[in-house]
């Protein structure tokens, strides 16, 4: 190799390192800059976040209660004095967010299939189809509940609601991503038997979507216990509003007792749903053979 | 030509040699039925403790459209500058409680990676520790971070930061445990220190997908942001909820449209910036 090769390769590294290195010092004053202006618009400076950060641990750690090895049982019933009503709260939550993702995964199922493209012919339909599962997605579903709340009355009915809408809104558009995906010919064989709209829906697409729209369906469950437990701080049912009332009321060992108890239920949710889905894959897997 | 068609006593020769490929069995389909069972009759009985009476149905429907009209046509009551302000307020929350999730989920997945710290106990710990955290929704931790350290933005940040980093730190240290082993064993080979084999080795692979990952959650997090106010901390939400509370809805209707307008930008950015990350254009040369 000559030492001009040597040079000039040498030359293109320098180059590219060079280019490298403007481009990360870019994007470096980009967040810098991002940085400085959320620290002003926010009121958050180094100082504040010394002191805030310790502040926000104490109060953590105040809500831990009080356990003596020697009268252990003693101080754990005195932590958990409301677990009755807690449980019933708590399967109030889980059953809110069951009967919301139900009502909701029905929606999105109707409103799927005009949503698709490879489904309809009709543009129109199939734009406003998909505008409203926009609408009924993106708006947060806090707000849902609040304008519920006050439409429907205080309780779990508002926020069974809210969920539902939200639901529809983002399943309804995962089973829309779904059904653009399946395989044509069934759908051509069933039209071609002289099916209609409705049953080629129904004997052509349905049974090759099922699975990943029961597996969608079931992650969407996990989800809306979780958003049961906060949707009662704005007065819409289940365990949120038992834990508002504990922080307005500084009823600190009452706090950690609560969350520990949404931790537990929504960790029990999570692993039923994933034996589930496991179940159900496995299942269908198996048949397909 | 064949006769195409099965006799009769064929069929069911082939039936009762065959029976569980023409009917599931009896266990089988009473174990399907049950599970039907089970799900109406839990449905029906969350439609009945919710109270789903169809009068209450059609009261509150009229509530409504009641309320639709009030809200029509959206107005921003003359405080467009408040509302623009309070949503960059819940910009500057969402970007720095981001960031603050971030910078503490980097050790965190390091320490949560299975090919970085190989005790099944600390990472099992760890892990379960990471799954308990995320059970919280990002407004109980505001509820919380409100009472801690008061009203305003500050609580809105260390409500979000809370609620990601654990998420963050088990994505984290998911694409560590993904990445080559070959480069830190080259590494290795040359002379460098664990410390320096995670630098030069791991880091540059994870780095990417690491800060997709974050501009992913600052987009979620606008969206977590917005509501944070209902419960005082800061934001846009504060707007939202004082307006609801007042009855003013063509300005609730103003709000919610500022918002989704803000999100819909957020979010195109966003997956702009992240497509360059992921994939950065060809260099010449």
């Amino acid at each position: 190799m000559s030492p001009g090769t040597i040079d000039g390769f040498e030359r293109g590294y320098r180059r590219q390192q060079a280019e490298k290195r403007r481009r990360t010092l870019g994007f470096g004053l980009l967040l810098a800059a991002a940085l400085v202006a959320s620290a002003i618009v926010g009121q958050v400076d180094l100082a504040r976040l010394a002191t805030g950060l310790p502040q926000a641990w104490a109060y953590v750690w105040g809500t831990i209660p009080v356990l003596r090895v020697k009268t252990l049982g003693a101080d754990l019933g005195e932590w958990y004095w409301g677990l009755g009503y807690w449980l019933r709260l708590a399967a109030e939550t889980v059953l809110m967010g069951f009967t919301g993702t139900v009502l909701g995964g029905v929606a999105g199922l109707l409103l799927c299939f005009p949503a698709s493209r490879n489904l309809v012919q009709g543009r129109a339909l199939h734009f406003a189809c998909r505008r409203l599962l926009e609408v009924a997605r993106t708006v947060p579903e806090l707000v849902y509940a609040l304008v519920f709340v006050y439409a429907f009355g205080l309780g779990p009915f508002a926020g069974v609601l809210a969920i539902a809408v939200h639901t529809a809104g983002s399943l309804g558009k995962l089973f829309a991503e779904v059904n653009e995906n399946v395989d044509p010919g069934p759908i051509e064989g069933v039209r071609a038997a002289g099916g209609t709209w409705a049953m080629i829906m129904r004997l052509a697409v349905l049974p090759q979507v099922l699975p990943n729209f029961a597996s969608y369906a079931l992650l969407r469950l996990e989800i809306n216990v979780r958003s049961a437990s906060a949707i009662g701080i704005v007065g819409a049912g289940g365990i949120g509003e038992e834990l508002y009332l504990a922080v307005r009321q500084f009823e600190y060992p009452d706090i950690s007792a609560i969350l520990l108890l949404i931790i537990a239920m929504v960790s029990i949710i999570d692993l039923g749903c994933e034996a589930v889905r496991h179940r159900l894959i496995g299942h269908d897997a198996l048949r397909m053979v | 030509m064949a006769e195409a068609t099965i006799a009769a006593a064929e069929l069911a020769a082939l039936q009762a040699a065959h029976p569980r490929l023409f009917r599931r069995s009896t266990a089988e389909r009473a174990r399907s039925w049950g599970a039907w069972l089970v799900f109406f009759a839990l449905f029906g009985f969350g439609l009945w403790w919710i109270d789903a009476s169809p009068t209450r149905i059609w009261g509150g429907l009229s509530k409504l459209g009641f309320l639709v009209g009030l809200m029509l046509p959206p107005s921003d009551g003359g405080a467009a500058w408040d509302f623009a302000y309070a949503l960059l307020e819940t910009l500057a929350m969402a970007f720095l409680g981001t960031l603050l999730a971030v910078l503490a989920a980097v050790p965190l997945g390091f320490l949560g990676a299975r090919n970085i710290v190989p005790n099944w106990i600390f990472h099992f710990g760890l892990r379960r520790l990471f799954d308990g955290f995320r059970g919280i929704d990002t407004l109980v931790w505001a509820l919380i971070f409100v009472s801690a350290v008061g009203m305003g933005p500050f609580a809105g940040i260390l409500a979000i930061a809370f609620s990601d980093v654990a998420v963050l730190a088990k994505l984290y240290a998911e694409a560590i445990e993904g990445a080559d082993r070959r480069p830190v064993e080259g590494v290795r080979a040359a002379g460098a220190n664990g410390l320096q084999s995670l630098r030069l080795a791991v880091l540059p692979q994870v780095l990417p997908l690491m800060l997709s990952h974050a501009l992913y959650f600052f987009e979620s997090n606008t969206r977590s942001a917005a509501i944070l106010g209902i419960v005082g901390a800061g934001g846009i939400g504060l707007q939202l909820s004082e307006r609801i509370r007042i009855n003013n809805w063509d300005e609730v209707l103003f709000i919610v449209l500022m918002i989704l307008a803000t999100v819909a930008v957020i979010d195109a950015v966003s997956r702009r910036i992240r497509m360059a990350i992921i994939r950065p254009p060809a260099r010449s040369g």
